[in-house]
């Protein structure tokens, strides 16, 4: 196979595009996708300061690279979840990157910081953990982002992410979270703006970016997510993808250009009706205490009544 | 020479397969789609349609990740805080 720019051989075929890439002309058409896309939807405005959001994997890695090299201002903000023979390594990989490329990486651990566990808040608070930790990074991005004064948080939401919630989304018929689904999410009212360039490539691409351009990420999969829903979505989607290339990207792509506004009606945000939690002062839809500060409440006091009697 | 050796992940493990072997034959014969996996021989990132030699080291990396689950698409008000 040969690349479809130089004609030099490949090393890497996205089939959906029909293409192979060498290496050289593979990095340029990740960092050229990513760039469309910030501008098409004029994601970061010039001199915007930026905060990656880190997890020490392919995604966030790949992210914060072509947002240094397209030359944004960025920090990364890494999050310790306390899961045991996983957090560690990946907090590794985050810092190892930092180091290399000399940016600047925040450090949030939450039982340093919050005195809990992911699986710890997750028993605590009748969470999958998957929940606990989304609800968690939110909050703790939110926070980060708001008080060290940066415009926007950017994730590494990639391609096969977005198709698989879409999917769920609409095998649900949840006409609220879809008209919710996009790449920019506007800040205001205590959020900050958050922005998801990578997805325009999928999770194939963005492990390769990786692979190609020598930078380690952690490849072991977090054992908390182990059969958790999207993984089935993301599956089924593969086995699709497989026979028919291009249909993921046809049905996300499809869904903002034609599906998003025919749903629009549904974003009932709940902005109007936010109140500062009584606690930490976040957005909440609650009149006392925000989801998190509840969380960590329930959390802190499993870990207590634990050690009270003395079990693991 | 001896055959070709095929480390896969999650959980880490390492498996031999007689060599020469396609690399899309290699993913049927495992079980793996193409979709779903990087295959690295030597070090290096190949394509589905080259052929790996007897005697090399392949790695089948897996590239799909689970990660924090956002209901919906991940707004901070896509799960109100009062959930």
């Amino acid at each position: 196979m040969k690349c479809r720019v130089c004609r030099e051989p490949a090393v890497i075929e996205v089939r959906r595009h029909n293409a192979g890439f060498c290496q050289g002309c593979f990095l340029t058409h990740c960092r050229n996708q990513v760039e469309r896309v910030i501008k098409e939807h004029s994601m970061i405005a010039p001199g915007d300061r930026v905060l990656v959001a880190v997890s020490g994997g392919k995604d966030s890695l790949a992210l914060w690279d072509i947002l240094l090299r397209l030359g944004y201002s960025t920090d990364g903000l890494y999050i310790g979840l306390g899961i045991e023979g996983y957090s560690e390594g990946s907090g590794g990989y985050a810092k190892r990157f930092a180091a290399e490329k000399g940016a600047e990486l925040l450090d949030v651990d939450l039982p340093r910081d919050y005195g809990y566990d992911v699986k710890t808040g997750a028993a605590a608070d009748h969470r999958v953990p998957c929940s606990a930790c989304g609800l968690s990074k939110r909050h703790i991005f939110d926070r980060a982002a708001l008080d060290g004064g940066y415009d926007v948080v950017a994730t590494g939401h990639n391609l096969d992410d977005e198709a698989a919630v879409l999917l769920g989304n609409v095998l649900h018929w949840d006409l609220a979270y879809m008209a919710r689904q996009r790449p920019v999410l506007p800040g205001g009212d205590g959020f900050p703006r958050k922005v998801k360039p990578l997805v325009r490539l999928g999770e194939r691409e963005t492990a390769a970016y990786c692979v190609l351009s020598g930078i380690d990420y952690q490849v072991e999969e977090c054992p908390m997510s182990v059969g958790n829903r999207q993984l089935g979505y993301k599956d089924a989607l593969n086995a699709i993808e497989e026979r028919s290339p291009g249909t993921k990207s046809a049905f996300y792509s499809g869904f903002l250009e034609r599906g998003a506004e025919l749903v629009a009606h549904a974003d009932v945000d709940g902005r109007e009706s936010l109140h500062p939690c009584s606690k930490c002062g976040a957005p909440t839809t609650s009149r006392e205490t925000c989801a998190f500060c509840r969380l960590v409440e329930r959390a802190t006091s499993e870990q207590r009544r634990r050690i009270t009697v003395g079990t693991p | 020479m001896g055959g070709v050796k095929v480390l896969l992940r999650n959980p880490r493990r390492e498996v031999e397969v007689a060599g020469p072997v396609g690399v899309l034959p290699l993913l049927n014969k495992l079980g793996y789609k193409r979709e779903a996996v990087l295959v690295i021989v030597d070090g290096a990132l190949v394509t589905g349609d080259s052929t790996i030699a007897e005697g090399s080291e392949v790695e089948i990396r897996p590239v799909i990740s689970g990660g924090a689950v956002e209901a919906g698409a991940g707004s901070p008000l896509q799960q109100p805080s009062s959930s």
